[in-house]
């Protein structure tokens, strides 16, 4: 009885959740003489055609093609280059230690919404705006990654390094073998974080570009949307693309994220 | 040593100069021209505060500010107890517990954008909401036509939204409550809702807090939720702004006002970190307790 209770508030909450999302899809497959203002999940007709309706409207895929090219670029420079800064901080000794951890720290406090507009002129003087570089350049390396990346390899034990130490191993061998394997489980969650921070940001993409043929999808949409607003098959169909590949992503990574959470569950 | 001594500046280097570029270099010339005139054209004379008296004077700065403190102020409650209530329920190891963890999380996961143009069509004055509304009687609301409303509505997308992320903190928060403490209070004859108060919340304050400081800061900095759901114009006449919508429509274009958004910026800046300083005093507090 108890349990049946919880499933009964559990479905409820699942239908706050991913309704929205359902009907959009359904809204998505809708034929062009179905009525989208109804509440019906099911089209009665369901079609892709408004994928490629879509697609005429603006050039959806290569919104889509340009979030996936800096999402990428975000992974790879978030994974490498936060690694390499925080393997430097937690596993090398040096003079300015402190004052390198005190950077990357100080970095995370100031909010991005603060430094917009003058962000947008460092851009300006680098010749930079309206290039998809300028997208991807303020998030490349994120401080807070590095600083998550910097705890993962103070856990590391230090004899297995003194061991590489001993048999020859200079910095750079002992970060690529030793260390980047055994943090595989903080580069996945940076990586997924990543990629969803940047394939999901909106307000710096639409302040530094404005050439159409540049946009991410995010922007892109909003376009559509001040467009196209009375179709709203094609508007749900842009939003669907926007979504899925985040979707599948994320399903694909969920045990690595639930992991910690859901053992210290088991464990309670 | 086990290493030449430019090394780690060489392991550095990418990111360093990165967050130097592109965090602290524009932090700093924030605040420098915040005290000056400077245009989108760029120069910008030195003119001290003018324009911190001129925001003083400025009718539309204290309708951001006053929107984004409401905005604030309304998600921040429901923000630290729906997710808790709704990661005891998620809590329970029962099977198909991942199915369910993985859609309360999909909100999240999808772009502010994408939730924002949901949300907007679910609201529309002919969309489903106000379909629902019709059929129980009632008469169809300007969710997205009216000021107030349009606020509200903007809150109850940025809750949805937050329910998964904060869920999650909450998950790994309760894995650490002693499953003694519950026992013993069992033992007392205390019930579920007695252990709850008695019990659970006492021993997720801290988390409490944590989620109430990060939900606070971002709220007061929303920006995508009230942009999308009015279809960028900040509400009817504006009247739905906030300070970062302020900010970005100040300083951006050729006819850009850079000195005057900075200052804007400044002052956006010193209230969050007030937000975060008051918070970290709070923790403080808690733990000396």
């Amino acid at each position: 009885m108890k349990l049946a209770l919880r499933y009964a508030a559990l479905l409820a909450i699942l239908a706050i959740s991913i309704g929205p999302f359902l009907w959009q899809f359904a809204t998505s497959l809708k034929g062009p003489t179905e009525d989208v203002f109804l509440p019906d999940f099911i089209p009665n007709d369901p079609t892709f055609g408004n994928y490629a309706a879509v697609a005429d409207v603006v050039p959806v895929w290569t919104f889509a093609l340009n979030s996936l090219g800096v999402a990428s670029v975000n992974v790879v420079t978030n994974c490498l280059g936060a690694a390499m800064a925080g393997y430097a901080l937690a596993r090398l000794k040096f003079r300015g230690r402190r004052f390198a951890g005190v950077i990357f720290a100080s970095s995370i406090l100031v909010p991005f919404e603060a430094i917009l507009i003058s962000l947008f002129l460092v851009m300006r003087g680098l010749g930079l705006t309206d290039t998809l570089t300028a997208v991807v350049l303020p998030g490349a390396i994120a401080a807070l990654n590095v600083l998550l990346l910097r705890n993962a390899f103070l856990a590391l034990p230090a004899e297995v390094e003194e061991a590489a130490v001993i048999d020859g191993a200079n910095a750079w061998q002992r970060f690529t073998r030793l260390a980047l394997p055994s943090v595989k489980g903080t580069l996945v969650v940076v990586a997924l974080f990543s990629f969803m921070f940047s394939w999901d940001d909106f307000l710096w993409p639409l302040v530094v570009l404005s050439d159409q043929e540049k946009y991410t999808l995010t922007i892109g949409l909003a376009y559509l949307q001040g467009t196209f607003v009375q179709n709203q098959r094609l508007v749900a169909a842009g939003t669907i693309i926007a979504v899925l590949p985040l979707i599948l992503l994320f399903l694909l990574l969920q045990k690595h994220f639930f992991r910690g959470v859901g053992e210290g569950a088991i464990k309670g | 040593m086990t290493h030449r001594p430019y090394t780690p500046w060489l392991f550095l280097a990418p990111g360093l100069a990165i967050c130097l570029m592109f965090t602290i270099f524009p932090f700093v010339n924030m605040i420098v021209l915040a005290f000056t005139d400077a245009s989108a054209l760029g120069g910008g004379r030195f003119t001290g505060v003018d324009n911190f008296v001129r925001m003083a004077e400025d009718p539309k700065f204290w309708l951001a500010a006053r929107n984004s403190a409401l905005y604030m102020i309304g998600v921040v409650p429901p923000l630290v107890l729906l997710p808790l209530l709704i990661a005891m329920l998620a809590q329970k190891v029962v099977p198909g517990i991942g199915i369910f963890r993985t859609a309360f999380f999909t909100p999240v996961i999808a772009s502010a954008v994408v939730v924002g143009l949901i949300w907007t069509w679910l609201l529309d004055s002919r969309g489903l909401v106000n379909n629902v509304v019709e059929a129980l009687g009632g008469t169809r609301i300007g969710f997205l036509t009216d000021s107030t409303l349009l606020l509200i509505s903007s809150m109850v997308v940025t809750v949805w939204r937050g329910l998964g992320y904060y869920m999650v903190i909450y998950l790994a928060a309760l894995a650490n409550v002693p499953k003694d403490l519950h026992e013993a209070a069992m033992v007392d004859g205390a019930g579920p809702i007695r252990r709850f108060w008695s019990v659970t919340v006492p021993s997720l304050r801290p988390t409490m807090v944590l989620v109430a400081a990060l939900s606070a800061v971002n709220g007061f900095r929303v920006f995508s939720e009230i942009y999308l759901l009015s279809g960028g114009t900040g509400g009817p006449g504006g009247a739905s702004t906030t300070m970062v919508l302020l900010i970005q429509s100040v300083g951006r274009g050729l006819t850009g006002e850079v000195g005057y958004a900075s200052a804007l910026s400044f002052v956006l800046f010193v209230i969050l970190l007030g937000l975060l300083l008051v918070t970290l005093k709070l923790n403080r507090r808690e733990e000396q307790l």
